[in-house]
């Protein structure tokens, strides 16, 4: 190991230790002393600014732009954000409107061409990048409540009967396949919609976010603050939501990311199965009448690339943000990045 | 002694809610399964009424009394009568899932297999080489693949390799009329299979690789490997029975999970390449709503992910001898 690492946490002992000195030297006059005292003061606090200014933790959004792949991905998602938002601006045509000659190439009126059912593949395009977003927003918010109560509740409690059934629930919902069970709930449901998927995501994704709060509150429930509110009375309840649960915001954001992107990948293989929202446009849909009409052989690669593409990178867009969220519960992470 | 009997309790455990769940879910649903299904049969031709009667046993609704209906679906389910399937009248169900289910048990156990050895692998060296080119490649790399929809790549392997240069067939899993065993006929099955099994090979791997790679990362960082390394181990033998030895334990216990996911991207691919295997079966069943059949789907695919998980407990301890120790 080289010497140099050391020599920070050295530096700050000096200045301490020069303390004793202007005391030595304090004179027996009424008014001397306190002269000395403020300049002390002054001259201490000066030091420790320039100490705090350099040990001062960074900011969380310092820590995360400082990562070149949270960086990246949140210009991506800024991008993809600002598409859902201005989808009708970005495009004069309806996603729902298959009034247009079919098969066209790509031209300034319909700038990635129609498909063979006469739809505008550019228009669909923006208009699925809202639907993305909503199951990634509503869809990992749901996840992630379910992972919440269920981790911590089974974490706070480790050992007992309800962490025992929690836990039982928590392991088996995690080896069930997702997409069977998704698509048997969403076969027996009378209606489809957004509302649908939100929750049939939800109810059968939550496990993994859950599993590992769990573990993260069984390593913080024995702390001095947590033993202090038991003691001074609070429920269970307030304990673990109000108490503990706002020290762990960091992995609340990750988790909840890494439920949002499940939750887009779900959709878009439901709505490729033909379990989608039947009254707005999907990437996955598009994906499923690109490959039920045969988009490739009749050589309207747009119509199939383009919706998978957009996928990938949205999804990859919110991995990398996590890249940078995970630096705030790891500072180890913060190393390897540079 | 204990471990292992722990590991048949829990297996045993898992297996029973599982069957419970699936008696479950029919049961959950606003209107009556069951009577859809009866209402639909009847369209199709004359039904049996001990058909009927199965049908709406395996749907959780043998009788008024839940547990009665309970206890009819426990006995039927261990008769192995599930009912009669609505796409494939008047096939019983048992019946079209066994067809399905080796195609897929073969399709899917191989991909998982070489993704597992495959993924380790890869996941290991870039691990050792961590910070190098190929270190961020991979790591970088799998990230964006891994958010590719499995069925997006199938589509273009199926354009490029059966439609633009023909090397393989589009559809199906084999081209007679009847599979046999001859040296033809497996040729002829290999070369339906290579493209599902190259579908499912692109992302499969790519859960093994990260995990892989950050359980190592770790595990180069632990003493252990510091005083090994500095005792003068080979590298290789450092690497390889050290740190990826360790490393690979995690990982394997994720095994059963991946798996899952791995059958979930099977009913995608099967789609896509109309493989006749469980997963295409299930989409079927779920777009025609045929309730017995994609209940009956759904059980054998737990099951086959819970049987999975349970043999890789009672390998565990051969290869972690912890595990052959601890206490239960």
């Amino acid at each position: 190991m080289s010497p140099e690492p050391q020599d920070p946490q050295e530096t700050p002992i000096p200045q301490p230790a020069s303390m004793p000195q202007p005391a030595s030297t304090t004179t027996p006059t009424r008014t001397e002393p306190v002269r000395t005292f403020r300049r002390r003061i002054t001259d201490e606090d000066a030091s420790t600014r320039e100490v705090v200014a350099v040990v001062r933790p960074p900011r969380w959004y310092q820590v995360i732009w400082s990562s070149r792949k949270a960086r990246i991905g949140l210009i991506m998602l800024a991008a993809f954000l600002l598409i859902a938002v201005f989808a009708d601006l970005l495009s004069p045509y309806s996603p729902t409107n298959a009034a247009f000659a079919p098969s066209q190439d790509p031209s300034w009126t319909h700038w990635m061409g129609t498909n063979s059912l006469g739809y505008d593949i550019w228009t669909q395009l923006v208009h699925g990048t809202r639907l993305s977003f909503a199951i990634g927003v509503f869809g990992g918010l749901a996840t992630i409540v379910i992972a919440i109560v269920i981790g911590l509740l089974a974490g706070y409690r480790e050992g007992s009967v309800l962490d025992d059934v929690l836990s039982f629930l928590t392991n088996l919902a995690l080896v069930i396949p997702v997409l069977p069970l998704m698509m048997v709930i969403v076969a027996y449901s009378e209606t489809r919609g957004l509302a649908l998927l939100v929750f049939v995501v939800a109810i059968t994704s939550w496990a993994g976010a859950s599993r590992e709060m769990r573990s993260l509150i069984i390593s913080m429930r024995n702390r001095d603050y947590v033993t202090a509110a038991r003691f001074g009375g609070d429920n269970m309840f307030r304990i673990v939501f109000r108490e503990i649960m706002p020290n762990m915001s960091s992995l609340i954001v990750s988790g909840f990311i890494g439920a949002a992107t499940a939750a887009i990948a779900a959709e878009a293989g439901l709505s490729f199965m033909g379990f989608g929202d039947p009254n707005t446009v999907s990437w996955g849909q598009m994906l499923a009448q690109a490959n039920a009409n045969g988009a490739l052989v009749q050589g309207l690669w747009v119509w199939l690339v383009a919706p998978g593409v957009m996928l990938a990178l949205l999804m990859t867009s919110l991995t990398f943000v996590n890249f940078g969220v995970d630096m705030l519960s790891n500072p180890h992470l913060r190393e390897e990045e540079k | 002694m204990a471990y292992y009997a722990r590991k048949t309790g829990y297996f045993l455990l898992t297996l029973w809610a599982a069957i419970t769940l699936n008696f479950i879910i029919p049961r959950l649903q606003p209107g009556d399964p069951a009577e859809i299904m009866v209402t639909q049969l009847t369209g199709r031709g004359e039904v049996d009424p001990a058909q009927v009667a199965a049908i709406k046993t395996m749907l959780g609704y043998g009788d008024d009394n839940v547990f009665v209906a309970y206890w009819q679906y426990l006995q039927q389910l261990a008769s192995g009568d599930l009912g009669i399937s609505f796409t494939y009248f008047p096939a019983p169900v048992f019946e079209v899932l066994g067809k399905a289910l080796p195609w897929t048990l073969v399709l899917v156990g191989l991909t998982q297999i070489l993704s597992f050895v495959l993924g380790t692998l890869l996941g290991a060296i870039a691990a050792w080489r961590r910070n190098s080119r190929f270190d961020a490649t991979i790591s970088i790399g799998s990230t964006f693949v891994g958010n590719l929809q499995s069925v997006w790549i199938g589509l273009i392997i199926l354009f490029l390799f059966a439609y633009t240069l023909g090397w393989f067939p589009a559809a199906g899993g084999y081209g007679y009329t009847d599979p046999g065993f001859g040296p033809e006929h497996i040729a002829d099955v290999v070369a339906h299979g290579f493209l599902p099994a190259l579908t499912l090979m692109v992302t499969a791997p790519i859960g093994f690789i990260l995990s892989m790679r950050n359980t190592m990362v770790q595990v180069l960082g632990e003493d252990y490997i510091r005083l090994a390394s500095a005792a003068g181990l080979k590298e290789r033998t450092l690497a390889l029975g050290y740190a990826a030895r360790n490393a690979l334990l995690p990982v394997i216990t994720g095994f059963a999970l991946s798996l899952g996911v791995l059958m979930g991207g099977s009913i995608l691919i099967e789609t896509v390449f109309d493989y006749p295997g469980m997963g295409r079966l299930m989409g079927e069943a779920t777009s025609n709503r045929d309730f017995p059949l994609m209940q009956a789907i759904l059980l054998a695919t737990i099951v086959i992910v819970l049987t999975a998980n349970f043999i890789v407990d009672l390998l565990y301890p051969l290869i972690d001898p912890r595990a052959r120790r601890a206490k239960a």
